[in-house]
């Protein structure tokens, strides 16, 4: 676990660094997720221990949410002046994106379901 | 008793130890009383705690910087968080093998959809610009989308309301926009649902199927990588460099 939890960070310090080096717009911790991802794929196999501690975490990922979200208490005079955009662009965005999501996927399975059995 | 009781409040409310602590005891007493509402989507523990926090801390006039010096161990964890999100979408590998291009397909059209409407929405109806930036990514899972927005001057603790809002309506309307639309497999059932609202929607679709929940949890992955490259591609290109 202790293996697993320094891996972590390590991968997040590194990608960290390459933000910082390149001056990316990409988060740190998204780079070393990106960086996890490949070498996974390269190693062919994840360890027990990583595995396990990756699950504990992001059981309780819920629960490392609140501590920013209490930090809406700043932005209630915001939110009570733009609440019909900021709602408005939830509720609209939020069933476009599963909608064309979903119909373009759907398209895709078709096409290549048809293209296979031509 | 009283100014006894004054200074055990002022000595803990200055340590670090209450605002941890009032965080994981409250978080804890959120998701009982979620699971004893069978998991509702209304009733999200992140919702619910946010609630109770900023209300406690609202009547004992407890500033939001002295909450945090003790929430900020919470808040830590999200960057190893993120970094573990490689683990589940490593399990998924044989699935994004074999479906490579509908999914890069889906991905590719659900996150400029996701990041132009809200955006398009926000802005025509008057939003500024602090609003638009932090509310692009609000269909990321939150310490992605948090540490977008702070890249490109947004505010983070804004974007984290908004993304947690975004879950509980995706979880909400998921199934009538889908069931609108008659698409039936569960595999674009869940990547749908897990691209437009994260890990809340993947929880959701994990309760459908668990086929569903895996392609949702693949979806929540990719988004996160896309629109952490499209979305300051976008700024880039749009000019927004002056924000």
């Amino acid at each position: 676990m202790l293996a697993a939890i320094t891996l972590l960070l390590v991968y997040q310090l590194l990608g960290e660094v390459v933000a910082l080096v390149f001056a990316l717009p990409i988060p740190g911790p998204v780079i070393g997720f990106a960086a996890l991802f490949l070498t996974l794929v390269a190693r062919g196999t994840v360890s027990d221990g990583l595995r396990d501690t990756a699950n504990g975490l992001l059981a309780h990922l819920s629960l490392l949410f609140v501590p920013a979200g209490v930090g809406v208490m700043a932005h209630l005079g915001r939110l009570r002046e733009e609440w019909e955009p900021i709602t408005a662009a939830l509720v609209v965005s939020t069933a476009v994106t599963i909608g064309v999501t979903a119909l373009v996927m759907q398209a895709l399975i078709r096409w290549k379901q048809r293209r296979s059995s031509r | 008793m009283t100014p006894k009781l004054t200074d055990i409040w002022v000595y803990l409310s200055a340590s670090p130890l209450l605002g941890l602590t009032i965080t994981l005891v409250t978080y804890q007493g959120a998701y009982w009383i979620y699971k004893r509402a069978n998991f509702h989507p209304l009733l999200n523990p992140v919702a619910l705690s946010v609630a109770a926090l900023v209300a406690l801390l609202k009547v004992t006039d407890t500033p939001y910087q002295t909450y945090f010096d003790g929430a900020q161990f919470v808040h830590f964890l999200l960057g190893p968080a993120t970094v573990a999100l490689a683990i589940p979408l490593y399990a998924q590998l044989d699935k994004l093998k074999a479906a490579w291009l509908p999914l890069a397909g889906a991905l590719a059209a659900g996150s400029a959809v996701a990041i132009a409407s809200a955006v398009g929405v926000a802005w025509l109806l008057g939003a500024d610009r602090t609003t638009l930036v932090s509310i692009a990514p609000k269909s990321v899972t939150t310490p992605i989308a948090m540490g977008i927005t702070e890249k490109l001057g947004g505010l983070p603790s804004l974007t984290a309301v908004l993304v947690v809002s975004t879950g509980i309506l995706g979880a909400v309307m998921a199934k009538y926009v889908l069931d609108a639309l008659r698409i039936k497999d569960l595999s674009v059932r869940g990547f749908a649902v897990g691209l437009a609202a994260h890990g809340i929607g993947t929880a959701r679709a994990f309760q459908v199927s668990e086929e569903a929940g895996a392609f949702a949890g693949l979806a929540m992955g990719l988004n996160g990588l896309a629109t952490s490259v499209l979305f300051p591609a976008l700024v880039w290109l749009a000019g927004w460099r002056s924000l």
